[in-house]
């Protein structure tokens, strides 16, 4: 089955020249507030992935009957259920990870991504679309955030995803000559790595548009 | 015919309809996973309850384990566990306070002697991953082992969580705060002084195998 243009570039676009985070800078606050470890970063991406896929998929289903008027309503109240239903299911099928995941869960409600997406593409496309374009942006806000993470973890705590990675001996406790760097660890150096990468990303992107 | 999706009767019918079908998709997904959920709200609490007596449940049925060595009481209309494990009593307590963000909550295991911690256990709702999310941590736990709550009189004095370098009062224990984390540590020093004396009456009714142990406790340190 060959794809249109446009539906692939629903789903690519997305990853790299249209990512969310760092060309449309939506959906920064949580991008600071999940990346502290590798583990809440790769599961927050995954529950957006799914979340703004299956949300943009059930608008578009739907987009020619939604009045004008109580668009954004409706929209929210289907991100609403699905995030109510799938933190639900969490609750009963793997309650460690919805403990977890408790507050970051309900943020989805709030993740500009969301509403961004559900009003300037499944409104006005069908339904492969909009399903390609939920996964391209999942994976576009994930990829960010599990770079993020990885940098913040490993040179903050030593660790990924909770293994030790830097050698205990390494430490000065230890008479090594290694000390973690306690400033990865504080939001404000989210901000600055997420700075970084926009940084190298429009520097590669406007070499290949020249 | 076509509908006029922008006239106000088609507007509220489609509100009220998607209301409607929400609300009802939502009670059934509730009701339906509730029994689950409430068993594994119930079993967490068991694991809670096992890791602050240092039980290790990892190759076992927590339930199971549970049952053989807990049992649940009431004093005074507050939730008090006892256990036996190798012949030994303790006395687990609920600990109940606030940290950075969100609710911190624990259990704390005594001796029979009401007085020296044999465990605990924390967990928390939000704190920060890497720096107040860490009081869950073995390593943050087992400062606590071995302490005491009561001061050489007998008074019960509760367990201090003070930033490296700084001295408790008088007659307290005290143990460090996780560097870092400190609204979160002192939120722990908090839930620890108050949920314990909410249960200082309690705490104050020496058992009568604990007063031997005690006094001889009390002879060591002099």
């Amino acid at each position: 089955m060959a794809l249109s243009k446009k539906t692939k570039e629903a789903f690519l676009g997305p990853l790299n020249v249209n990512n969310p985070i760092l060309v449309q800078i939506l959906g920064i606050c949580s991008a600071l507030a999940v990346t502290v470890q590798l583990k809440p970063a790769l599961v927050m991406g995954i529950s957006v992935t799914i979340i703004v896929a299956l949300s943009n998929v059930v608008v578009s289903l739907i987009r020619n009957s939604i009045p004008a008027r109580i668009r954004i309503i409706i929209q929210l109240v289907v991100v609403a259920a699905l995030v109510t239903i799938v933190s639900e299911v969490l609750k009963a099928f793997a309650y460690d990870v919805a403990m977890q995941l408790s507050v970051y869960l309900g943020l989805i409600i709030t993740n500009c991504i969301l509403m961004g997406r559900l009003e300037a593409f499944a409104m006005s496309n069908n339904v492969v679309d909009s399903l390609l374009d939920g996964l391209g942006n999942g994976f576009g806000y994930a990829w960010i955030l599990v770079v993020v993470a990885f940098v913040r973890e490993l040179f903050g705590a030593g660790t990924l995803l909770g293994y030790q990675i830097i050698p205990q001996s390494w430490y000065v406790a230890n008479g090594g000559f290694y000390e973690n760097c306690g400033m990865m660890l504080m939001p404000a150096m989210a901000l600055i790595l997420v700075g970084c990468i926009i940084w190298a990303h429009r520097a590669i992107n406007d070499k290949e548009a020249k | 015919m076509k509908l006029n999706t922008n006239s106000n009767v088609y507007t509220i019918v489609y509100a009220t309809v998607m209301v409607i079908i929400v609300a009802v998709l939502l009670a059934v997904v509730n009701q339906g996973l509730k029994s689950r959920q409430d068993a594994n709200r119930r079993l967490d609490v068991q694991k809670q309850i096992l890791t602050a007596l240092n039980v290790d449940y990892s190759k076992a049925d927590p339930a199971a384990l549970y049952e053989e060595y807990v049992k649940e009481d009431e004093w005074d209309g507050k939730p008090v566990y006892y256990a036996t494990i190798d012949g030994a009593n303790y006395t687990v307590l609920p600990l109940k306070g606030q940290g950075l963000w969100g609710g911190i909550w624990g259990f704390i295991a005594l001796e029979d002697d009401l007085n020296t911690v044999y465990g605990i256990n924390f967990g928390h709702e939000s704190e920060t991953p890497g720096l107040g999310g860490e009081i869950v941590t073995e390593k943050f736990r087992s400062r606590f082992f071995g302490k005491h709550i009561k001061d050489g009189e007998g008074n019960l004095r509760s367990i201090a969580v003070l930033k490296e370098g700084k001295r408790a009062e008088e007659g307290q224990e005290q143990v460090d705060a996780w560097a870092g984390a400190t609204i979160t540590s002192t939120g722990v020093n908090d839930m620890l002084a108050n949920s314990l004396s909410a249960y200082a009456d309690f705490l104050n009714q020496i058992p009568a195998a604990g007063v031997e142990e005690l006094l001889n406790d009390n002879e060591e340190e002099e």
